[in-house]
């Protein structure tokens, strides 16, 4: 028995439920296409990646070809004749890197325990942002100070020293030129301690209170305490940084440019001059005219990402270990 | 006893160690800051600012050209890069989960670390072969892929922050999901992510090795976003490298600059996570 008012407030009814469904689908369709669009731009970060490693190998594809696994032990490099080889790179690279990070090292970690473990907690903290914001200086300018200088200063002083006083070892030999690997080793020292120290900072400062009380407790000086508490917990982290310091050695291109001297030979003296990977590219990618050395330099930069790529995975597994792990307490 | 004085006299050591270690990391820093800041200071000009660099042999000059030519590449570097660096942080931190945003994370860490000539020479496969020819557009590209990961993971972070119960109050209210993530939660995030923003900004503001060649540099001023455009590190650079002296008094004076620009930026961001961390 229904009446015309209750019809239509049936269809009144209806339609506003039909008008709530739309309004629903539509915002769910709002929704669905918003969380696509992220997704999209999450997963350029993975593609860009993919990308580089696709887009390096398929230009390095002529040199590979060429010149196969002879490239990577190859000395000559020759862009009129066409050969290449990339060893006395990689030697530069390696060299420059390892003396950096052997010197970097334990000054950045002593840096880092004087921060987190024995300055007053406001002196430390203006270290800190010191080293910090020093490390933002960018690395033409870093080469700019080398070459304009450090350079030289090595050139007057510590290299003629060298010489003189360590002459008859093969590393000191040579005529002083200035610009060099020593030159090289020095500026990237320079460049990885602000990094090694400030993420081995906020390693230490993992490491529980209770850890380092504990050792307190048992008599141990502030000394003992960082060698028998503090370094052991954070070693992984520590050497994560380092790794992670290696990294950046390895890549850094334009200030060793700049000091490096840029002359393609594998000598064991630090005096003389070297080439690193990364400074071949800067130096001759612009102005590589033949395939082939496009190519060349393509295959290097390839090496260099592949370089590069295990050095940051293996860092960053050491460094998830740890930051994974509990925030610890101040200083004692 | 002698044990104990033993212990002790070890502890003083290693504790004037470190402290000595500290100055030997400080000192060569704050000596290049000064230099910078020295040799800048007494070689700027107006002209610096007005002039674009004048041929070899010719005294004066300046890096207007580089200037405006960095402030393009890096505007347009922004957006190219910004967007997609908050967005992705968005998909990470309210829709991912699992396995592969582990993944997008982790590749977003490792694409951090790797080496910008490396960036310079994807974009020059990718940009400046088919367009053949350098260009300001493939330089700006360059810088954007180093931006990405920093904006990304810093904004996921801050992203991670902001209580959920914000957006449940939001959501409660009958606001679609997209509109509470960019007007409530983004929002409420605003601070830390102009953080990561300004981090990548100066990041990418002194970054030369990935502008040999897609930017190229340009010794007048730049027309078209086609064409190779001048940049101040990339001046810096030849510069420095010139036998010139007039040439080096440019590249302290550009070093000051951008050094300047990079503090203030840095000091910026610190301020704005410092003033975060208060609320």
């Amino acid at each position: 028995m229904s009446t015309a008012s209750e019809e239509k407030l049936e269809i009144a009814l209806t339609h506003e439920a039909e008008n709530h469904k739309w309004r629903m689908d539509k915002k769910a369709g709002g929704d669905a296409a918003f969380k696509g669009m992220t997704a999209l731009f999450a997963f350029a970060v993975l593609a860009i990646l993919l990308l580089m490693l696709v887009e390096l190998a398929g230009e390095s594809f002529p040199a590979m070809r060429k010149f196969g696994w002879r490239f990577v032990p190859g000395k000559e490099w020759d862009a009129v004749q066409g050969l290449f080889g990339a060893l006395p790179y990689l030697w530069g690279s390696v060299v420059s890197s390892v003396l950096a990070l052997a010197l970097a090292t334990p000054l950045s970690v002593a840096t880092a325990l004087f921060i987190t473990e024995i300055a007053p907690k406001k002196v430390g903290g203006l270290i800190a942002s010191l080293v910090e914001l020093l490390a933002a200086i960018p690395s033409v300018i870093y080469g700019l100070w080398g070459v304009l200088v450090m350079a030289p200063w090595l050139q007057r002083t510590v290299q003629p020293f060298l010489a003189e006083k360590f002459g008859f070892l093969p590393f000191f030999q040579g005529a002083p030129y200035g610009v060099s690997m020593l030159a090289a080793v020095f500026i990237l020292m320079i460049m990885v301690v602000p990094i090694i120290t400030s993420i081995t900072k906020e390693v230490l400062l993992t490491v529980p209170q209770s850890q380092k009380e504990a050792a307190v407790a048992l008599g141990a000086t502030r000394w003992e305490m960082i060698r028998m508490a503090v370094l052991p917990y954070g070693k992984s982290g520590i050497l994560g940084a380092v790794i992670l310091g290696l990294g950046r050695a390895v890549g850094e291109t334009m200030a060793v440019t700049m000091v490096i001297g840029n002359t393609p030979q594998i000598s064991l003296s630090l005096l003389a001059p070297a080439y690193t990977m990364p400074s071949v590219i800067a130096n001759e990618f612009a102005e590589a005219t033949s395939k082939i050395h496009t190519s060349a330099l393509m295959e290097i930069g390839l090496i260099l990402l592949f370089v590069t790529l295990a050095i940051n995975i293996l860092a960053q597994f050491l460094l998830w270990s740890v930051t994974r792990g509990q925030k610890g307490g101040g200083r004692i | 006893m002698t044990q104990l004085t033993l212990r002790k006299l070890k502890n003083s050591g290693m504790t004037l160690a470190m402290a000595a270690a500290t100055l030997a990391v400080l000192i060569p820093l704050i000596l290049i800051f000064i230099h910078i800041v020295r040799m800048g200071a007494s070689s700027i000009s107006l002209d610096f600012f007005t002039q674009i660099p004048r041929p070899t042999g010719e005294t004066g000059g300046g890096m207007a050209n580089g200037m405006v030519g960095s402030a393009l590449l890096i505007a347009l570097a922004s957006a190219f890069g910004i967007p997609v660096g908050i967005f992705g942080a968005v998909y990470l931190a309210e829709f991912g989960g699992g396995r592969l945003s582990g993944a997008i994370r982790f590749s977003a860490d490792i694409l951090a670390g790797v080496p910008s000539i490396i960036t310079g020479m994807v974009a020059y496969a990718l940009l400046v072969v088919p367009m053949k020819g350098f260009s300001a557009l493939a330089g700006a590209c360059a810088l954007a892929l180093i931006m990405i990961p920093i904006v990304l993971r810093t904004t996921e972070e801050q992203l991670k922050l902001v209580p959920t119960t914000l957006r449940e109050a939001s959501l409660a209210l009958g606001v679609p999901l997209w509109r509470t993530t960019l007007k409530v939660t983004l929002h409420s995030a605003m601070k830390g992510v102009m953080t990561g923003i300004l981090l990548a900004i100066a990041r990418i503001s002194g970054e030369t090795a990935p502008l040999l060649f897609t930017a190229l540099g340009n010794q007048f001023w730049g027309k078209k976003l086609t064409e190779p455009i001048a940049a101040m590190p990339l001046q810096i650079f030849s510069f420095a490298i010139a036998p010139y002296e007039d040439w080096h008094r440019l590249a302290w004076s550009g070093a000051l600059v951008l050094v300047t620009l990079m503090f203030t930026l840095s000091l910026t961001a610190r301020y704005l996570g410092r003033s975060k961390q208060k609320n």
